[in-house]
């Protein structure tokens, strides 16, 4: 099960983050998790009640944002919105479809308190 | 806990070597390390990090209470990353070719090594990390062939990361210009999203899996270099489309190098065996 390890990683790094802002507890964590991310919001924040245990994000609110993915055309340039890696354009049925965003996985910000 | 020196290390990954029972190297993850107290202590890279200062409840200080918001924009990965790039660094330098090969448990990857090792070794020294949640069968098999081999015991986790894998460089003699085999835990998903510094991404399928695997678990496939479709001796015997699970396959990702072989009658082999050699050469 990734999400835990990564849930892990997370909590180290806001309090990481935290700690060098001289902050005695984290309130709240944002992340910013594209559509396409290879990552389950759901089980990850379900992770994070016990990799958060004894740590000053304890009784911290995760927020998760989702951006949609969105696909260019390698063949015509056109943008469209795309649900998975196995896009087709809709403009002209290529398959050279690149994707620009969606692939986020970012730790956006912390709310901490002195 | 482990259970070669009964230390409490939950979950923690563990380096083992065939052979030597003795042998056993934890890896820790820093920050969620755990005071760690072994005789022996040159067996163990273990990496304490004791700046983690517990001082809530002593009541000293007790500010406003100001609540603020920090941006970090920060790559969740990124410390993963950071240390895969290492890794990569130290590969090029010894130019060192590197594969991970990534596949559900039994699609054959084990299997695969045992054969085109010994024909590699030929030609180029190989060495081999073996990743599995417990044993080090797959280490023996590959030990048996004469070949430098550590085995990577993730405990609870289901994938290597750059950390294990950087540990676990450290304990093999890697020669110059050879080749490393990374073989994962059987996984097709998780281990995707792990950079461990490797050259080329392979995954693994075989025949008895069904022909929509690439569409089912994309993520895998997407970040693949190379899909080995394996055991086509058993084609006659079950309801299995190479050609659309090839489809499949690249329309998830139309970079993909795409080999059809046998490890067991040895069909298909000797081309990729061709084309590696051709990497390697080219590396
Ligand atoms: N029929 C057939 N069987 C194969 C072939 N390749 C491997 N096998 C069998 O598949 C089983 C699993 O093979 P392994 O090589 O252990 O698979 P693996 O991917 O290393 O498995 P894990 O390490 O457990 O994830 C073994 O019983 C092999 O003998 C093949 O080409 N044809
Ligand atoms: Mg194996
Ligand atoms: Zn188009």
């Amino acid at each position: 099960m990734h999400e835990m390890s990564i849930a892990l990683s997370i909590i180290e790094a806001v309090e990481e983050k935290a700690r060098e802002e001289g902050a005695g507890k984290i309130s709240g964590v944002d992340l910013v998790i594209g559509k396409l991310a290879g990552i389950e919001p759901e089980s990850l924040k379900f992770c994070f009640s016990a990799a958060a245990k004894g740590t000053l994000a304890e009784d911290a609110v995760f927020m998760v944002e989702e951006p949609e993915g969105t696909g260019e055309c390698g063949d015509c340039g056109m943008r469209f919105p795309v649900t998975f890696y196995y896009a087709e354009c809709p403009g002209c049925r290529s398959l050279r479809v690149k994707i620009v965003s969606g692939e986020e996985f970012l730790i956006q910000s912390i709310t901490i308190e002195e | 806990m482990c259970d070669t020196c009964g230390c409490s290390s939950d979950g923690g990954a563990v380096l083992r070597k065939p052979g030597e029972s003795d042998y056993h190297v934890h890896v820790s993850e820093g920050a969620h390390g755990h005071p760690h107290t072994h005789s022996g202590e040159e067996l163990h890279a273990v990496d304490h990090h004791h700046e983690m200062h517990h001082d809530h409840g002593d009541g000293s200080h007790h500010h406003d209470g100001a609540v603020r918001k920090v941006v970090l924009e920060q790559d969740v990965l990124q410390k993963n990353n950071l240390l895969a790039e290492r890794n990569r660094g130290y590969f090029e330098a010894k130019n060192i070719f590197v594969l991970n090969f990534l596949s559900s448990p039994g699609s054959g990857k084990t299997s695969l090594l045992e054969k085109i090792i010994p024909l590699m070794q030929q030609r180029f020294p190989v060495a081999v990390i073996e990743g599995d949640q417990q044993t080090t069968n797959d280490a023996d098999r590959i030990h048996a062939l004469g070949v430098e081999v550590i085995q990577i015991n993730t405990g609870s986790g289901c994938h290597l990361d750059a950390l294990m894998v950087n540990r676990a460089i450290r304990e093999l003699d890697l020669q110059d210009n050879s080749l490393l085999c990374i073989e994962n835990v059987g996984n097709l998903v998780c281990p995707a999203l792990f950079d461990l510094g490797e050259a080329l991404k392979v995954v693994i399928i075989s025949v008895t899996e069904g022909d929509d695997k690439p569409l089912k678990y994309p993520t895998i496939f997407h970040e693949a270099d190379i899909c080995i479709l394996n055991k086509i001796d058993l084609l006659p015997y079950v309801e299995f489309d190479a050609a659309k699970c090839r489809e499949n396959a690249l329309r998830v990702n139309h970079h993909l190098e795409w080999f059809e072989v046998s490890v067991k009658s040895g069909e298909g082999l000797a081309e990729w065996q061709e084309w590696l050699e051709k990497r390697l050469v080219r590396h």
